[in-house]
């Protein structure tokens, strides 16, 4: 063996100095190059979601004031100016509610059962089912409902509702699915052992262990369902320009009421919809910093 | 229990317990003078009863034909190399096994007398009478306090729930370390605090029985030697069956020691069961000489 280095593919000299050897320098080129694809892949995503941030805040912002949150919605085509995105906030808020009532105890109780009880094909089963759903175009959603509800009581936000909870219920289903099954063996194991039943297991052991992901998962899937348009469309289409409360009737919300500015062409409802769409964005954002620092203090409080 | 101070040996047996009788929701309330008077009087009843019991995963038959019978109030230890089966069975004592797939157990296990694979045996009942602490601590994400009241309070024992875990904490020998911080997390215990926690926990119901499956094999010597004079306390009170690898362990703490092990064809089973001072001074069995002077393991 020479003293001067080690070839590659042989026993390195153990005289040679620490330095490279063999092909070490191109594997460490390598091993750069990978490191470097993966930060551009993560920058890239990022930088999709700065552009976004940035033209809805440069297009948008200057339309925020507490009359752009509050007043009523602009009449339409923009022949008279003002207006604002109050009931559509209220609206959001209202259909949203109601979608989240439905699908958060459909979702999870979906979970547990796929988590704790379901056997191994019925649980692929329906798995599998559940990734369907959420691969299901939303617009189908909304013809869905149309027909089973719009079409016998006419649009209202519980139509809307509807639509929107079947959207959320396999992101939460799954979401969840995820985070009961994080929850160690052992904790079961522990409880069961305590001669305690099932079912308060789940509810005193398992799902508060598992509540940080739940939780997360509900907060996407409302954000999710907040920026959804195609299903409110066909369900749930203002009529006015006032503030609307009863569910049982068609109510505004923000990405509809971004369409129809938008659709009016003008540029006063052109700057409306970006204004509506950075609240939008914003207000999605909020939500989903609120929820986790009040999940970080409730855990702190829980002694996790 | 109280009665047991007062039976004869002729006179105890399965029988005993009724289930559901009024003795068996509190089979653990004896005070210390009758404890002692009990174990003096040696007036022990059969708490288990294995008569030729095999248990299969699926195809694969991991432990065969162990008879054995277990008495109240003494502490008795499984050794023996891995694979042999020990924990399987202490396992089977509270129907541990039950929610693995392929689980089948032959033969009768008895509990006081009853079929404790049953048909009308409840395994949560079954459970709630044998408590059992694992090999790693695995105390809930809940406060120390919650950790011990849980489940007594989803049991109904919800009056003088605070004497309650205190009185558990104190068996356990954790109370002084931990009773200024009750309602902090118990994950900020160390390793061997979060053991004796979790078997405050499992004495906090009360149990007939308490199962410990290794229960001190993830812990330094310190809390090893902690954990092993809690056992000895503890068995006054209650029926202590120990599965540990660790033979001066068994010398320390139990009162009997069942050797168990591998037999040609490799299926786990009991090779001698006697008093711990016997079979670790005159072992009838080669196996068990081979084993206890370190030959194989």
């Amino acid at each position: 063996m020479s003293a001067l280095g080690n070839t590659p593919g042989m026993v390195p000299n153990p005289m040679h100095s620490l330095t490279p050897s063999g092909n070490l320098r191109r594997r460490q080129l390598t091993s750069r190059l990978f490191v470097t694809l993966t930060v551009a892949a993560a920058g890239l995503a990022v930088a999709v979601l700065l552009i976004l941030v940035y033209y809805a805040a440069k297009n948008g912002a200057s339309q925020l004031s507490l009359s752009f949150l509050t007043a009523q919605l602009p009449a339409p085509g923009g022949i008279v100016p003002g207006g604002g995105m109050g009931p559509a906030l209220v609206g959001t808020a209202e259909v949203i509610l109601i979608a989240t009532i439905i699908a958060l105890p459909v979702g999870v109780l979906t979970a547990i059962y796929l988590s704790e009880f379901a056997g191994r094909r019925i649980g692929r089963v329906l798995t599998t089912a559940l990734e369907q759903m959420a691969g299901v175009p939303t617009i189908l959603v909304g013809v869905f409902i149309f027909g089973l509800v719009v079409a016998h009581f006419g649009q209202s936000a519980i139509a809307a509702g509807l639509a929107l909870a079947i959207v959320e219920v396999p992101l939460i289903a799954r979401a969840s699915i995820e985070s009961l099954r994080r929850v160690p063996g052992t904790l079961r194991e522990a409880a069961d052992a305590l001669g305690v039943a099932r079912w308060r297991t789940i509810l005193g052991v398992i799902l508060p262990t598992a509540a940080n992901g739940i939780v997360t998962a509900t907060i996407l899937a409302v954000a999710r369902a907040a920026g959804e348009t195609a299903p409110v469309l066909l369900t749930c289409l203002p009529v006015g320009q006032g503030y609307q409360l009863d569910p049982r009737q068609p109510v505004a919300t923000v990405p509809v009421e971004i369409l129809q500015l938008l659709l009016s062409g003008q540029t006063s409802t052109v700057d409306k919809a970006w204004g509506a769409a950075f609240l939008l964005m914003g207000l999605i954002l909020l939500v989903n910093i609120g929820a986790r620092v009040w999940l970080r203090r409730s855990e702190r409080k829980r002694g996790v | 229990m109280s009665l047991s101070s007062e039976e004869t040996p002729e006179a105890s047996g399965p029988h005993l317990r009724l289930p559901g009788g009024p003795t068996a929701g509190s089979p653990a309330a004896l005070s210390p003078e009758s404890a002692a008077s009990a174990r003096s009087s040696v007036a022990r009843e059969t708490v288990f009863t294995s008569r030729g019991v095999s248990v299969n995963y699926g195809a694969k038959r991991a432990l065969e034909n162990v008879t054995l019978e277990i008495e109240s109030n003494y502490a008795t230890a499984f050794i023996g190399p891995s694979g042999c089966g020990k924990s399987t069975f202490l396992r089977c004592l509270n129907r541990m096994n039950d929610s693995i797939t392929g689980f089948k157990i032959d033969g009768d296990l008895l509990y006081h007398g009853h079929d404790l694979y049953g048909s009308g045996a409840n395994r949560v009942e079954v459970r709630r009478r044998i408590g059992m602490v694992f090999q790693k601590p695995n105390p809930f994400p809940k406060s120390i306090y919650d950790n011990v009241a849980w489940a007594a309070r989803n049991l109904g024992m919800k009056q003088d729930l605070d004497e309650r875990v205190e009185r558990a904490l104190r068996s356990a020998a954790l109370w002084d370390e931990v009773k200024d911080r009750l309602k902090a997390s118990a994950l900020g215990l160390s390793g061997g605090q979060q053991q004796r926690l979790c078997i405050a926990r499992a004495v906090a119901i009360e149990p007939d029985v308490v199962l410990l499956d290794e229960p001190a094999s993830a812990l330094d010597p310190i809390a090893t030697a902690a954990i092993e004079d809690l056992i000895t306390a503890l068995k006054s009170q209650y029926t202590i069956v120990i599965v540990t690898h660790n033979m001066q362990q068994a010398m320390r703490v139990a009162d009997k020691t069942a050797f168990f092990s591998l037999d040609e064809s490799r299926i786990g089973t009991l090779i001698e069961y006697e008093t711990t001072d016997k079979l670790f001074s005159r072992p009838g069995d080669k196996r068990t000489e081979a084993y206890i002077t370190g030959q194989f393991g």
